[in-house]
């Protein structure tokens, strides 16, 4: 096989906001270049963890080479890379996209523009893309595609006037599409005589040919055999082997510029391999590495710790399988006076902690207690010294504190203006300072400038809770600011609960120490005994429940033919016991370390 | 001779039927258009019982219980039939007690002096509630006079007798209830038990709780209840000696104290459970088929209506003597609890109840829980049985 001629490769990618169908286009792309029969399509073939197919999202990159032969009787490659579309890995995107020339923006017919359309479809333009602008679900009753291209114009300023209308669902219009990526986006540039420059897209782990490793050649040829070099790393490894994703593997002989590939090199673990890495030849490689490269840098951190302390090691155990294929998770041992031997875990955002969460406990049936989600702080001491905060349990002595930073994000939301006041309100209410707003049409979009902690626990579900689910939000971290911080302790039956602490800014703490207070009234069962829940910042306590005492609990009937019935209950009652923690008297359930932080504003 | 094991040994005999089903009743009863055969029964009775005389032989009878059901729907023949079996087949002496429920109507009534020449020595009177309206809603077939009669002829009749009451009731007030109690102790029975109304699956009740047409009352209140109960019955000769069940001094009723003493039972007839210890020392959970008519089918045909036999585990053992002995005030003997469980009580956990005043040492032995502790039995029976 020879390198392939530029002129006839198209690299592009897929951007859209969720259920707006990027993945049901990908599909059908698949479908109609024949790269896979119907009979071994299933839906969604990019996605291929169950967690993707269920919630319709796409974590890792995927890539997959279409051979389309167009109009002009000439027979083209389309190197698709479908990228993740949620904030948390907007680093990824990032790298993604800076890989491909084009891209196709996929919008709703009906539910036109929405906050994550925008964040990916600037990143895209940020990188120089060819856009192909696609209104998907045409056919549907209520699709306005002409308001849409009008809305797009407006709010993007993109040239609609060559639009494709299609219906991914039913495959109307999929042959546009391809004619137009062919015709409206450009062909990659390079140089096929200059030394080996390539792109570390992406990385995974597969069962069979270890780590894999997704590169877009910039420059120059990889070959089986040659002996590569990670820029970043300086590690060097042998090529085992070159190909292209059909979406299933294929081996090549070699990828030239333009082209989009895998290589496996005998490469242990994915966390060898840093995406927006330069790889080069070992000698004679080239000497400046591509722009943008950043490792990735974990923003949320939580502590997970198994309910039943047996199950430690499991974890352990699980969560080096799981980095394997997730470098950008990390983890190291944590210890907890109420909850035992657990991991600090680090996460790019929340749904990234949730997805890691929800594979513990499906892919290896952990039961977990997760702590309350917290921010990385930057303190910075009286004696000059500064470090990273990742627990509020590691906050030091107040009086050595010099100044304490909170990671701030911009967000953009953007909803239906009957439910503006509210956000606004709810942006104010978590110290926000707006930056922006504007209206197309009906809708608003509105700008602001957020901590990052007043957003970690709940932000998101209060969102669309009070837009009733037509608000939609997108960020990205800005900037680290100096804060009036305080660490609030939460003491249940005078006693100080560790894995409840959290730092709160002191405007906010009288609130969210009640609210904390009222919640875990409400989730701490009744014991035989009252119990005060209090909330303390400093040695001061600003806010107090009382959980009054359990009267009555006991059968009133129990002869010889109830003990068995009574005994299975009663296993019931222990097992129940099993799933609570114990704080010196007081039983406190699961649940509670992470509910005790949503509030209802 | 086989000696008889802690806690002594009784025999259950259930009888399934009743005239009408109780709204808040989950016992294994059944009505019956057609008059059923009690000769087939009385004798299928004495099949199961021929049967466990195998299982636990040569061992001396404490105590002999019919249950229900109405067992005051039974012929004196039926009952006589079954005593003289038990006789016949274990040792039975006169100091054993013979109980049995009765309905108070009229004409059950007329049915007593005939259990008492068969040899029942104590009736427990389904009295339920001194109040005509209360009564209906219950779905009871006596009204109070009726029922105070029925206690007049018991009275004469048997030795002992006992009746029930059923408090906490939708609307009851506490002024209420103190009233009723008061009058119930009048009656001058020697043994009362007194069972807040709980919603039981299965009920008439609890369908209607679950529609929201039965309001139960607020648990603080019923908590209330409980408490005078207490404070009442005490002052009045009458003390609890378990959870729900109260007796003058020596009337308690030795059948009840089996099950709590977690003692050996037999359990014959339809939907009865039994605790066996063997020759060998296991201890054997027995239950039988509930319905009536497929149990009598079965133990035509082969001898018995057991459909379960299981050994039970020492952690069994242990939960089982927990769950029953607790409810007593004279508590537990807690060497006997851990050679059965084959554990100890958390001592931490143990501690904090004492601390919190739900338990208390009787003895170096023998361990119960307090009046605070009383209300609170079933948390506080999950705090010893955790680990």
């Amino acid at each position: 096989m020879t390198t392939k001629t530029l002129s006839n490769i198209r690299n592009f990618s897929i951007v859209a906001h969720i259920d707006h169908g990027k993945s049901t286009l990908a599909d059908r792309l698949i479908q109609s270049t024949g790269t896979l029969t119907d009979r071994e399509m299933t839906e969604q073939v990019l996605d291929s963890m169950d967690i993707e197919k269920e919630r319709g999202i796409t974590i890792k990159a995927q890539t997959v080479r279409l051979i389309y032969k167009a109009d002009n009787g000439e027979e083209y490659t389309l190197n698709l890379i479908d990228t993740p579309g949620h904030v948390d890995f907007a680093y990824e995107v990032s790298r993604s996209l800076a890989a491909v020339e084009g891209s196709l923006l996929v919008v709703d017919a009906s539910q036109g523009v929405e906050a994550q359309t925008l964040a990916n479809v600037y990143q895209a333009i940020d990188n120089d893309h060819d856009i192909v602008t696609v209104l998907n679900k045409v056919d549907l009753p209520a699709a306005e595609p002409d308001r849409i291209k009008e809305q797009i114009e407006d709010v993007i300023g993109l040239d609609t006037s060559d639009s494709v209308m299609i219906s991914a669902k039913t495959g109307l219009g999929i042959p546009d599409v391809l004619e137009a990526i062919v015709k409206q986006l450009p062909a990659p540039k390079g140089n096929p005589d200059g030394p080996l420059k390539a792109m570390l897209v992406d990385s995974w782990y597969d069962t069979y040919l270890g780590v894999m490793v997704l590169v877009r050649i910039i420059d120059g040829e990889l070959k089986k055999g040659d002996s590569i070099k990670m820029m970043g790393t300086g590690a060097v490894y042998p090529v085992d082997r070159v190909g292209v994703m059909t979406p299933a593997f294929v081996a090549t002989d070699r990828l030239g510029p333009g082209e989009i590939g895998v290589l496996t090199a005998s490469i242990k673990e994915v966390a060898d391999t840093r995406v927006g890495d330069t790889i080069t030849t070992d000698k004679k490689g080239c000497t400046e590495a591509l722009p943008g490269f950043k490792p990735a840098q974990p923003v949320v951190f939580c502590g997970l710790f198994p309910v039943d302390a047996n199950d430690f090691e499991d974890l352990r155990s699980a969560m080096g399988k799981l980095r394997l294929n997730d470098a950008s998770f990390s983890y190291e041992m944590e210890t907890s006076a109420a909850l035992g031997f657990g991991f600090r875990c680090g996460f790019l955002g929340l749904l990234h902690l949730e997805i890691i969460q929800e594979r513990l406990s499906r892919e290896f049936n952990l039961d977990l207690i997760a702590t309350a989600p917290s921010v990385v702080y930057e303190m910075e001491m009286t004696d000059g010294s500064q470090f990273e905060m990742h627990n509020p349990a590691d906050m030091p002595d107040v009086v050595k504190i010099k100044e304490i930073r909170e990671p701030w994000i911009r967000a953009n939301i953007m909803t239906p203006d009957e439910y503006l006041g509210a956000i606004l309100k709810l942006c104010q209410d978590r110290r926000g300072v707006q930056v922006d707003l504007s209206y197309v049409g009906s809708r608003a979009m509105v700008t602001y400038d957020l901590p990052l902690n007043e957003v970690v626990f709940d932000f998101y579900d209060r969102l669309k809770s009070i837009s009733k689910g037509y608000a939609s939000f997108d960020y990205t971290i800005s900037e680290y600011r100096a804060g009036d911080l305080a660490k609030m302790s939460i003491l249940v039956n005078d006693e100080p609960v560790d894995a409840l602490s959290v730092l709160v800014h002191r405007s906010q703490a009288d609130k969210r120490g009640r609210a904390m207070c009222e919640v875990l009234k409400e989730l701490i069962p009744r014991h035989m005994f009252k119990i005060p829940i209090q909330a303390a910042l400093g040695g001061r306590v600003i806010a107090r429940e009382t959980l009054s005492a359990l009267r009555k609990d006991v059968t009133a009937k129990c002869y010889g033919g109830d003990a068995s019935r009574k005994r299975k209950l009663l296993d019931k009652q222990k097992a129940g016991k099993k799933k609570m923690r114990q704080f010196g008297k007081v039983e406190i359930p699961q649940e509670a370390f992470i509910q005790a932080l949503k509030m209802d504003d | 001779m086989t000696v008889s094991p802690v806690g002594g040994f009784g025999i259950y005999v259930h009888w399934p039927f009743c005239l009408a089903k109780c709204p808040y009743c989950d016992f294994n009863s059944h009505v019956r258009h057609q008059p059923v055969s009690q000769e087939r029964y009385a004798k299928a009775l004495a099949t199961e019982l021929a049967r466990y005389a195998q299982m636990v032989p040569g061992r001396t009878v404490d105590s002999v219980f019919f249950g229900g059901g109405t067992p005051s729907l039974m012929e004196p023949k039926t009952v006589e039939t079954i005593l003289n079996e038990v006789a016949r087949l274990w040792h039975l002496t006169s100091t054993a007690e013979i109980s049995m429920e009765a309905n108070p109507t009229s004409v059950e009534a007329t049915r007593f002096a005939g259990y008492r020449s068969a040899g029942v020595n104590r009736l427990s009177v389904g009295i339920q509630a001194l109040d005509d309206k209360e009564l209906k809603i219950l779905g009871r077939q006596h009204s109070v006079s009726e029922a105070i009669q029925a206690v007049e002829i018991a009275r004469k009749t048997f030795p002992r007798i006992s009746f029930d009451l059923i408090y906490a009731r939708p609307n009851q007030t506490l002024k209420a209830w103190e009233q009723e109690l008061n009058r119930a102790i009048d009656l001058a029975a020697d043994h009362l038990s007194m069972y807040q109304l709980t919603i039981e699956s299965g009920t008439m009740f609890q369908r209607l709780y679950a529609a929201g047409k039965l309001e139960m009352l607020d648990p603080d209140l019923a908590a209330d209840m409980f408490d005078l109960t207490q404070k009442v019955t005490a002052a009045r000769g009458l003390p609890s000696y378990e959870v729900s069940n109260h007796a003058a001094p020596d009337a308690q009723c030795q059948h009840n104290l089996i099950y709590w003493r977690y003692g050996d039972y037999v359990g014959v007839g339809p939907g009865a459970h039994g605790r066996l210890t063997l020759e060998d020392g296991t201890k054997l959970a027995t239950s039988t088929e509930k319905h009536p008519e497929t149990w009598l089918g079965l133990v035509e045909s082969q001898g018995h209506g057991s459909i379960s036999e299981d050994i039970l585990g020492h952690g069994e053992q242990g939960d089982e003597l927990l769950l029953m002995g607790m409810r007593l005030h004279e508590g537990i003997d807690v060497p006997r609890y851990e050679q059965l469980s084959g554990r100890q009580f958390n001592p931490q956990r143990l501690l904090n109840l004492q601390e919190n005043g739900m338990v208390e040492w009787v003895s170096n032995t023998r361990l119960r829980a307090t009046q605070a502790g009383f209300p609170l039995l079933d948390a506080v029976i999950a705090e010893l049985a955790s680990d």
